[in-house]
Protein backbone atom coordinates (compact mmCIF):
# COMPACT_ATOMS: atom_id res chain seq x y z
CA UNK A 1 0.00 0.00 0.00
CA UNK A 2 1.24 3.46 -0.93
CA UNK A 3 0.59 4.94 2.50
CA UNK A 4 2.68 2.23 4.21
CA UNK A 5 5.63 2.78 1.86
CA UNK A 6 5.37 6.53 2.47
CA UNK A 7 5.33 5.97 6.23
CA UNK A 8 8.42 3.75 6.24
CA UNK A 9 10.35 6.11 3.95
CA UNK A 10 9.44 9.15 6.08
CA UNK A 11 10.19 7.25 9.31
CA UNK A 12 13.68 6.24 8.17
CA UNK A 13 14.51 9.73 6.85
CA UNK A 14 13.17 11.43 9.99
CA UNK A 15 15.14 9.19 12.38
CA UNK A 16 18.33 9.70 10.34
CA UNK A 17 17.78 13.48 10.23
CA UNK A 18 17.08 13.65 13.97
CA UNK A 19 20.24 11.64 14.69
CA UNK A 20 22.17 14.02 12.43
CA UNK A 21 20.85 17.00 14.44
CA UNK A 22 22.09 15.40 17.66
CA UNK A 23 25.39 13.91 16.45
CA UNK A 24 26.80 16.51 14.00
CA UNK A 25 29.43 18.76 15.59
CA UNK A 26 28.78 21.71 13.25
CA UNK A 27 25.72 23.52 14.64
CA UNK A 28 24.87 25.03 11.24
CA UNK A 29 24.71 21.60 9.57
CA UNK A 30 22.64 20.36 12.51
CA UNK A 31 20.18 23.21 11.89
CA UNK A 32 19.98 22.31 8.18
CA UNK A 33 19.19 18.67 8.98
CA UNK A 34 16.61 19.96 11.46
CA UNK A 35 14.92 21.72 8.49
CA UNK A 36 14.91 18.38 6.61
CA UNK A 37 13.42 16.77 9.73
CA UNK A 38 10.62 19.39 9.88
CA UNK A 39 9.77 18.57 6.25
CA UNK A 40 9.54 14.83 7.01
CA UNK A 41 7.24 15.61 9.96
CA UNK A 42 4.98 17.52 7.55
CA UNK A 43 4.99 14.40 5.33
CA UNK A 44 4.01 12.26 8.32
CA UNK A 45 1.08 14.63 8.95
CA UNK A 46 -0.03 14.09 5.35
CA UNK A 47 0.04 10.29 5.82
CA UNK A 48 -2.15 10.88 8.90
CA UNK A 49 -4.60 12.87 6.69
CA UNK A 50 -3.91 16.11 8.61
CA UNK A 51 -3.53 18.36 5.57
CA UNK A 52 -3.96 21.70 7.35
CA UNK A 53 -1.37 20.78 9.99
CA UNK A 54 1.10 19.76 7.27
CA UNK A 55 0.74 23.18 5.65
CA UNK A 56 1.12 24.90 9.03
CA UNK A 57 4.21 22.78 9.76
CA UNK A 58 5.84 23.92 6.49
CA UNK A 59 4.88 27.57 7.02
CA UNK A 60 5.72 27.89 10.73
CA UNK A 61 8.63 25.49 11.21
CA UNK A 62 10.36 25.22 7.81
CA UNK A 63 9.59 28.87 7.04
CA UNK A 64 9.84 30.82 10.27
CA UNK A 65 11.38 28.92 13.19
CA UNK A 66 14.29 27.49 11.16
CA UNK A 67 15.16 31.01 9.96
CA UNK A 68 15.05 32.20 13.58
CA UNK A 69 17.33 29.34 14.72
CA UNK A 70 19.81 29.83 11.86
CA UNK A 71 19.92 33.56 12.63
CA UNK A 72 20.66 32.69 16.25
CA UNK A 73 23.49 30.37 15.16
CA UNK A 74 24.96 33.09 12.90
CA UNK A 75 24.93 35.64 15.71
CA UNK A 76 26.49 33.37 18.36
CA UNK A 77 28.80 31.34 16.18
CA UNK A 78 31.46 29.37 17.97
CA UNK A 79 33.26 27.82 15.00
CA UNK A 80 36.23 26.31 16.82
CA UNK A 81 34.24 24.51 19.47
CA UNK A 82 31.19 23.51 17.44
CA UNK A 83 28.69 21.55 19.49
CA UNK A 84 30.54 18.91 21.54
CA UNK A 85 28.87 16.65 24.08
CA UNK A 86 29.34 17.27 27.78
CA UNK A 87 30.52 14.77 30.38
CA UNK A 88 26.96 13.57 31.04
CA UNK A 89 26.84 11.77 27.68
CA UNK A 90 26.50 8.23 29.03
CA UNK A 91 23.87 9.03 31.72
CA UNK A 92 21.90 11.04 29.15
CA UNK A 93 21.99 8.08 26.76
CA UNK A 94 20.78 5.78 29.54
CA UNK A 95 17.94 8.18 30.45
CA UNK A 96 16.83 8.37 26.80
CA UNK A 97 17.00 4.56 26.51
CA UNK A 98 15.00 4.17 29.74
CA UNK A 99 12.37 6.61 28.42
CA UNK A 100 12.15 4.71 25.12
CA UNK A 101 11.77 1.39 26.93
CA UNK A 102 9.04 2.72 29.23
CA UNK A 103 7.02 4.31 26.43
CA UNK A 104 7.45 1.27 24.18
CA UNK A 105 6.26 -1.01 26.99
CA UNK A 106 3.22 1.23 27.57
CA UNK A 107 2.39 1.45 23.86
CA UNK A 108 2.52 -2.29 23.26
CA UNK A 109 0.61 -3.23 26.43
CA UNK A 110 -2.32 -0.83 26.07
CA UNK A 111 -5.43 -2.10 24.26
CA UNK A 112 -6.00 0.92 21.96
CA UNK A 113 -9.57 1.42 20.76
CA UNK A 114 -8.95 1.94 17.06
CA UNK A 115 -11.92 3.60 15.39
CA UNK A 116 -12.96 2.22 12.00
CA UNK A 117 -14.45 5.57 10.90
CA UNK A 118 -12.78 7.27 7.94
CA UNK A 119 -11.00 10.52 8.95
CA UNK A 120 -12.34 13.93 7.99
CA UNK A 121 -10.89 15.35 4.75
CA UNK A 122 -10.21 18.18 4.19
CA UNK A 123 -9.65 19.16 7.80
CA UNK A 124 -9.46 22.96 7.44
CA UNK A 125 -13.18 23.74 7.82
CA UNK A 126 -13.63 21.22 10.63
CA UNK A 127 -10.60 22.60 12.48
CA UNK A 128 -11.91 26.17 12.12
CA UNK A 129 -15.22 25.02 13.61
CA UNK A 130 -13.35 23.39 16.49
CA UNK A 131 -11.12 26.41 17.16
CA UNK A 132 -13.58 29.27 16.74
CA UNK A 133 -16.98 27.59 17.21
CA UNK A 134 -19.44 28.08 20.06
CA UNK A 135 -18.48 24.86 21.85
CA UNK A 136 -14.86 24.87 20.75
CA UNK A 137 -11.58 26.23 22.04
CA UNK A 138 -12.12 29.97 21.44
CA UNK A 139 -10.95 30.95 24.96
CA UNK A 140 -7.69 29.00 24.47
CA UNK A 141 -7.18 30.68 21.09
CA UNK A 142 -7.47 34.10 22.71
CA UNK A 143 -5.12 33.09 25.54
CA UNK A 144 -2.64 31.87 22.90
CA UNK A 145 -2.81 35.30 21.25
CA UNK A 146 -1.96 36.98 24.58
CA UNK A 147 0.86 34.46 25.10
CA UNK A 148 2.36 35.24 21.67
CA UNK A 149 2.14 39.01 22.34
CA UNK A 150 3.84 38.59 25.72
CA UNK A 151 6.53 36.36 24.17
CA UNK A 152 7.29 38.88 21.41
CA UNK A 153 7.49 41.78 23.88
CA UNK A 154 9.67 39.70 26.19
CA UNK A 155 11.99 38.71 23.35
CA UNK A 156 12.38 42.37 22.29
CA UNK A 157 13.10 43.48 25.86
CA UNK A 158 15.63 40.66 26.40
CA UNK A 159 17.50 41.05 23.11
CA UNK A 160 17.62 44.87 23.05
CA UNK A 161 20.93 46.65 23.47
CA UNK A 162 21.10 48.42 26.79
CA UNK B 1 1.10 -5.87 9.12
CA UNK B 2 -0.10 -2.54 7.81
CA UNK B 3 0.95 0.70 9.47
CA UNK B 4 -1.19 1.54 12.50
CA UNK B 5 -1.29 3.64 15.64
CA UNK B 6 1.55 1.73 17.33
CA UNK B 7 3.97 2.51 14.48
CA UNK B 8 3.41 6.24 14.81
CA UNK B 9 3.63 6.12 18.62
CA UNK B 10 6.92 4.18 18.55
CA UNK B 11 8.35 6.54 15.91
CA UNK B 12 7.30 9.50 18.06
CA UNK B 13 8.93 7.91 21.13
CA UNK B 14 12.18 7.24 19.20
CA UNK B 15 12.32 10.86 17.99
CA UNK B 16 11.53 12.16 21.50
CA UNK B 17 14.30 9.99 22.97
CA UNK B 18 16.79 11.31 20.40
CA UNK B 19 15.79 14.87 21.30
CA UNK B 20 16.00 14.09 25.03
CA UNK B 21 19.52 12.69 24.66
CA UNK B 22 20.59 15.76 22.70
CA UNK B 23 19.02 18.22 25.13
CA UNK B 24 20.82 16.56 28.06
CA UNK B 25 24.20 15.90 26.43
CA UNK B 26 24.96 18.91 24.18
CA UNK B 27 27.35 21.69 25.15
CA UNK B 28 25.92 24.40 22.93
CA UNK B 29 22.77 26.24 24.01
CA UNK B 30 21.50 26.63 20.43
CA UNK B 31 21.92 22.87 19.86
CA UNK B 32 19.90 22.26 23.02
CA UNK B 33 17.18 24.53 21.60
CA UNK B 34 17.19 22.48 18.36
CA UNK B 35 16.77 19.28 20.40
CA UNK B 36 13.87 20.80 22.36
CA UNK B 37 12.17 21.57 19.02
CA UNK B 38 12.63 17.88 18.10
CA UNK B 39 10.95 16.84 21.36
CA UNK B 40 7.97 19.19 20.85
CA UNK B 41 7.41 17.99 17.29
CA UNK B 42 7.69 14.32 18.33
CA UNK B 43 4.86 14.91 20.79
CA UNK B 44 2.85 16.52 17.98
CA UNK B 45 3.24 13.38 15.86
CA UNK B 46 1.77 11.30 18.71
CA UNK B 47 -1.11 13.79 19.13
CA UNK B 48 -2.03 13.71 15.43
CA UNK B 49 -1.71 9.90 15.35
CA UNK B 50 -4.17 9.60 18.26
CA UNK B 51 -6.49 12.04 16.51
CA UNK B 52 -6.34 9.97 13.30
CA UNK B 53 -6.76 6.49 14.76
CA UNK B 54 -8.81 6.86 17.99
CA UNK B 55 -11.25 9.72 17.23
CA UNK B 56 -10.99 10.50 13.48
CA UNK B 57 -14.07 12.76 13.36
CA UNK B 58 -13.32 14.93 16.41
CA UNK B 59 -9.89 16.42 15.49
CA UNK B 60 -9.13 17.25 19.14
CA UNK B 61 -5.57 15.98 18.82
CA UNK B 62 -4.96 18.27 15.87
CA UNK B 63 -6.27 21.26 17.86
CA UNK B 64 -3.80 20.37 20.64
CA UNK B 65 -1.02 20.12 18.05
CA UNK B 66 -1.83 23.65 16.85
CA UNK B 67 -1.60 24.99 20.41
CA UNK B 68 1.72 23.17 20.91
CA UNK B 69 3.01 24.86 17.73
CA UNK B 70 1.98 28.31 19.04
CA UNK B 71 3.67 27.71 22.40
CA UNK B 72 6.78 26.27 20.69
CA UNK B 73 7.07 29.39 18.53
CA UNK B 74 6.91 31.59 21.64
CA UNK B 75 9.47 29.34 23.35
CA UNK B 76 11.90 29.56 20.42
CA UNK B 77 11.64 33.36 20.27
CA UNK B 78 12.14 33.91 24.02
CA UNK B 79 14.84 31.22 24.26
CA UNK B 80 16.88 32.75 21.43
CA UNK B 81 16.49 36.22 22.97
CA UNK B 82 17.83 34.89 26.29
CA UNK B 83 20.76 33.21 24.50
CA UNK B 84 21.52 36.48 22.66
CA UNK B 85 21.51 38.46 25.91
CA UNK B 86 23.80 35.93 27.65
CA UNK B 87 26.14 35.79 24.63
CA UNK B 88 26.43 39.57 24.54
CA UNK B 89 27.19 39.78 28.27
CA UNK B 90 29.47 36.76 28.73
CA UNK B 91 30.64 35.84 25.21
CA UNK B 92 29.77 32.16 25.44
CA UNK B 93 26.93 29.80 24.54
CA UNK B 94 28.30 26.89 26.58
CA UNK B 95 25.71 25.94 29.25
CA UNK B 96 28.47 24.55 31.52
CA UNK B 97 29.96 28.08 31.67
CA UNK B 98 26.61 29.81 32.21
CA UNK B 99 26.52 29.20 35.97
CA UNK B 100 25.36 32.51 37.47
CA UNK B 101 22.65 30.79 39.53
CA UNK B 102 25.00 28.15 40.95
CA UNK B 103 27.13 30.64 42.91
Amino acid sequence: MALDIAFWLLAVVSVVAALAVVLLRDVFRAALSLVLWFVTVAGLYITLSADFLAAVQILVYVGAISILLILGIMLTRDVQRGSPTNKLRVPAFLVALLFLGTVGFAVFNTPWEISAVEPTTPTTAALAGKLFGETGYILSVEIAAVLLLAAILGAIVLAREK
Amino acid sequence: MSVGLEHYLVLSAILFAIGLYGALAKRNTIAILLCIEIMLNAVNIAMVAFSRYVAPQQLTGQVFAIFIMAVAAAEAAVGLAIIMAIYRQRGTVDPTEIDLMKR
